[in-house]
């Protein structure tokens, strides 16, 4: 029975993953919960909020759902501010009632600092927190050409992100002399400011604010102390945060000097039944503005709820790791040497955009801090280091020279203590990971489900499957990627074999590079392996034992030994008149008539002899191969798009159908799904495929790795607003990436997922070209288009190729005595009882 | 008592797909024959009928080797045949008739139960 009522004021990232984590719970039994938010939406991950803009949405960011809220019996008040405490009477006053607690969780968050500037209440003056400010400058942004923003911290350098993707020329003023002052030093900042300037953000440091006035060519002017001034359309304010105490102020709990409601290691207020928790809670005279350490206070809470005593909150790690504009930026701990004695070693490379500092302490043994502009690849190793105390190794410069200067590689999982933190959102040690991997874990996959580690940012996925990989071959398990008892390798390196030395055939490779004859798992990856690298036809006599029989007979076979058959119908797109031929052909042979899911005619029934009979007859009529058979392109679906619909802003079906034109015929480790939406409806389930892409007013968004069907993933969104040009190319990479590096039978789901580094790292590759192979990917692409042949075409043209469709060789009029048919609704099926 | 067989012609050289199968039509139902040209015997003919199934469809598997067993897998539901001896590796209960095959000049013919032609008239 729930006796006692539980109050949570506030619903951002904090106040929600306290109920997460109280909720399952033995002591959320004995509680009535009820929630308020101020906002009208539920909590949403403000870490990424800047994808907003991406054309990510609330429901993309929300961290819950409403129906999870009801599960848990939870009362959800959103858009209801809390307007006083009577903590004599433990009562809380909303403008709408009163409710009597018995605990009270007080997870206000913070408010964005707006300096006491003339001219800060312009309504083109805005702040960056909340989805309404984002919405608030959408709308400010429209007829607008500059906006700048006043703060170069890390919420700044997000806000203008924003402006950016907004369309915006993008400002930033910092007062200080760098950027991220507090992050970064005067080498690190410059090297920042010199990336962030090259992407078209301008940068004012050391410029203080006098006051805002109407602007001559922009609706604002921004006058600065030292006379010069900046004319814009709008402002954004995020010059830091200021914990939000004031419900706590107005009850009189104990509140810090510069604000903050003081709490003691349990996340206890000066009223013992008030808690607080994130970045209104001030512990120890210290705000925490990162979302790490608000989840560890509320994991402390959660416990002290349930009497637990031993679990206290001990100050947070302030590390960060983060991507700002496409450049990576880290800071971990003293980044500014301020341990007495502390030594600095660093490392810039101008040329190569890299700065890398590592701050020891004095007796050279421990790392203290390290600071890290351009490349985040060392920050894994040196936050182990630093977290973990580990004895730092004798040349410690070695940890942050490259390699080819005799750098260390980065720390092995071995290396690191039982207590190492892994997962930071989750607080997953490298001591939870061996306990599960123990308690029957065998793959990465159930170590994430189990531990959750890895399943919040991510910025820890590839330092997980190293600790697990590590782990489970210790334990003996043989983390065995061959892919059959021919091939001692996986499948992305006999693809490396077969483009290395330029392999053309099956027996080349299993002579030099396998043993015995093959079997029914490799031959199958080695023939899509062949046709990817050098795309012959794969009835070439070489290649045809190495097929599925689908790929062989170029059809589907059915549960009787029949086929069916998949013309292509780019886009969905038809004619009146090649929809007849469909209906002609599907009656003259009698086939069952079906229409697929992916906008095209199925037709069923078909005897191995037939199907070039049918084929002459499509081509004839203009059709070619739909490859449904294969592990490549299946269909591009499309919406109606501008050119009728009263909705869309691009031409999808155009799209759609250049797209199938292209990619048609690339044989990949599984088949491949694309859609094209013409506006943001989605009418074409884009976000459900491989592929997607969204019409956008400004080009087109492209999402990658959906999925539908048995495990369903909503597709990422990898880039925005593309140009027609801009959107074939990145898809270009991104599928050769795939066609390259992907395991036998994954699609592009599973494939991301297990990419080391996944959608960041995905990201890199394509967008960055950090392997600096985006040419050679798209060459390869271009190599593909060019070689491109309907199979049905080339086969029917060939009486040799024809020979392989004979059902009895030596009986061409004997027909398949095991087929017995009969009629249901109107259509013939067969009558076959299968296994 | 042995019954009586006959070698039967089914087919030429030139009908066969080196690493894989054609179908004939016999006298005693549909076959399936292969040819694995880079081991001795080069030449197996087994039924054509996938058991697990009842289609006619077995010489439209991949055909390979298992340790070191010649095998074909069946194209519907994956299960692998020994070419020697017809037994489903999956399931060794299961197996499918296998006919002693050779090359006589141009011809492949298959060793298949004679059916006699005069009881049938009689």
């Amino acid at each position: 029975m729930s006796t006692k009522t539980l109050i949570v004021v506030g619903n951002g990232m904090v106040g929600h993953h306290f109920l997460e984590q109280f909720c399952a719970s033995p002591a959320a039994a004995d509680f009535q919960i009820i929630v308020f938010g101020e906002e009208k939406q539920l909590a949403y991950d403000r870490v990424h909020l800047s994808e907003y803009f991406g054309g990510s949405t609330h429901a993309d960011l929300a961290m819950g759902t409403v129906e999870w809220y009801s599960e848990q019996g939870i009362q959800l008040h959103l858009n209801e501010q809390v307007t006083g405490i009577d903590r004599d009477n433990q009562v809380l006053e909303t403008p709408r009632g009163s409710y009597r607690y018995d605990e009270l969780v007080l997870a206000t968050g913070s408010y964005p600092f707006v300096p006491p500037i003339q001219g800060n209440d312009h309504p083109h003056c805005l702040v960056y927190r909340t989805l309404d400010d984002l919405d608030a400058i959408r709308a400010s942004a429209s007829g607008a050409r500059t906006g700048v923003v006043v703060g170069g911290g890390l919420l700044g350098l997000e806000a203008a992100n924003a402006l950016k993707c907004l369309g915006l020329e993008a400002h930033v003023v910092e007062f200080a002399p760098r950027l991220m002052p507090v992050q970064l030093d005067t080498d690190g900042g410059a090297l920042l400011r010199h990336k962030i300037e090259e992407l078209g953000v301008q940068v004012h440091t050391e410029k203080a604010t006098t006051d805002i006035t109407e602007g001559e060519d922009a609706r604002l002017r921004m006058n600065f102390s030292d006379q010069s001034f900046l004319e814009t359309d709008l402002i954004v304010f995020s010059a830091g945060i200021r914990p939000q105490d004031a419900l706590a102020r107005a009850s009189g709990l104990a509140i810090g000097e510069r604000g903050g409601i003081v709490i003691d290691n349990h996340c206890a207020t000066s009223d013992p039944h008030i808690h607080a928790i994130g970045e209104c809670a001030l512990w120890e005279q210290k705000i925490f503005g990162l979302v790490a350490p608000g989840y560890t206070m509320a994991r402390t809470l959660s416990a002290a709820l349930n009497g637990d005593r031993e679990s206290a909150f001990t100050g947070a790690d302030m590390s960060t790791k983060l991507k700002l504009l496409g450049v990576d930026v880290g800071s971990i701990g003293d980044a500014h040497a301020q341990t007495p004695g502390a030594r600095n070693i660093r490392f810039n490379d101008e040329q190569a955009g890299h700065y890398r500092r590592m701050v020891i302490s004095e007796d050279g043994k421990t790392l203290l801090g390290a600071i890290l502009v351009g490349d985040n690849s060392h920050y894994d190793t040196l936050l182990q280091y630093a977290l973990n105390g580990i004895t730092l190794p004798e040349n410690p410069e070695t940890l942050i020279l490259p390699e080819s200067q005799g750098g260390a590689p980065a720390l092995g999982p071995d290396a690191l203590p039982e207590t190492a933190s892994i997962c930071s959102c989750h607080n997953v040690t490298k001591g939870d990971i061996c306990t599960a991997i123990d308690a029957g874990c065998s793959d990465l996959g159930s170590v994430k489900a189990e531990t959750k580690a890895s399943t919040g940012c991510g910025g820890c996925t590839a330092l997980l499957k190293n600790v697990v990989d590590c782990e489970l071959e210790k334990r003996g398990v043989e983390v065995s990627k061959d892919l059959c008892e021919h091939f001692p390798y996986s499948r992305q390196e006999l693809f490396h074999l077969v483009k290395v030395n330029g392999i053309r055939t099956f027996r080349t490779l299993i002579r030099q590079h396998g043993t015995g004859q093959g079997c029914d798992i490799c031959k199958p990856v080695v023939g899509s392996i062949l046709a990817s690298c050098w795309n012959e036809h794969i009835l070439a006599t070489d290649h045809v034992p190495l097929q599925d029989t689908n790929d062989t007979f170029m059809a589907n076979m059915q549960k009787n030994g029949t086929y069916s058959i998949v013309p292509r119908i780019p886009g969905g797109e038809i004619t009146p008149d090649k929809l007849i031929v469909l209906g002609q052909v599907a009656k003259e042979y009698d086939l069952y008539t079906k229409i697929t899911g992916g906008q095209r005619v199925d037709l069923f029934g078909a005897t191995l002899s037939q199907l070039p009979e049918i084929w002459e007859k499509l081509i004839a009529a203009g059709f070619e191969t739909g490859h449904a058979y294969g592990k490549s392109l299946r269909t591009v679906k499309s919406c109606v798009g501008s050119t009728w619909c009263r909705y869309g802003v691009q031409d999808s079906v155009g799209m759609a159908i250049r797209l199938e034109d292209r990619y048609k015929g690339l044989r990949a480790p599984h088949k491949v799904k694309m859609a094209v939406s013409g506006c943001t409806r989605e009418c074409a389930e884009a976000q459900s495929k491989d592929f997607g892409v969204i019409a956008t007013e400004n080009g087109w968004n492209l999402y990658v790795c959906g999925n539908g069907g048995m495990r369903p993933r909503h597709a990422d969104l990898f880039a925005t607003d593309l140009s027609d040009e801009e959107l074939i190319r990145t898809i270009d990479r991104v599928v050769m990436f795939y066609v390259r590096t992907a395991d036998r039978l994954q699609r592009t789901s599973v494939w991301m997922e297990n990419l080391e580094g996944g959608l960041d790292y995905l990201k890199q590759v394509v967008l960055e070209d950090s392997l600096g192979i985006g040419a050679e990917l798209e060459e390869h692409m271009e190599g593909i288009v060019d070689t491109y042949q309907c199979e049905w075409k080339t086969a029917v043209e060939d009486p040799e190729k024809r020979k392989r469709f004979r059902e009895f060789v030596n009986a061409p009029s004997q027909t398949d005595p095991v087929q017995e048919w009969t009629v249901e609704r109107g259509q013939r099926r067969p009558v076959l009882e299968s296994a | 008592m042995k019954p009586r067989t006959r070698w039967e012609a089914v087919c030429t050289v030139d009908d066969l797909v080196p690493e894989s199968g054609i179908a004939v039509w016999t006298e005693d139902g549909p076959v399936a024959v292969f040819y694995l040209p880079h081991r001795l015997p080069a030449l197996f003919a087994i039924s054509h009928t996938d058991p697990f199934s009842g289609a006619n469809v077995l010489a439209r598997g991949i055909t390979g080797d298992l340790k070191r067993e010649p095998v074909v897998a069946s194209p519907l539901y994956k299960q692998h045949f020994s070419l020697r001896t017809g037994v489903c590796l999956e399931d060794e209960s299961v197996r499918v008739k296998t006919y002693p095959v050779l090359l006589d000049g141009n011809q492949i013919r298959l060793e298949v139960p004679e059916i006699r032609r005069d009881s049938i008239a009689a």
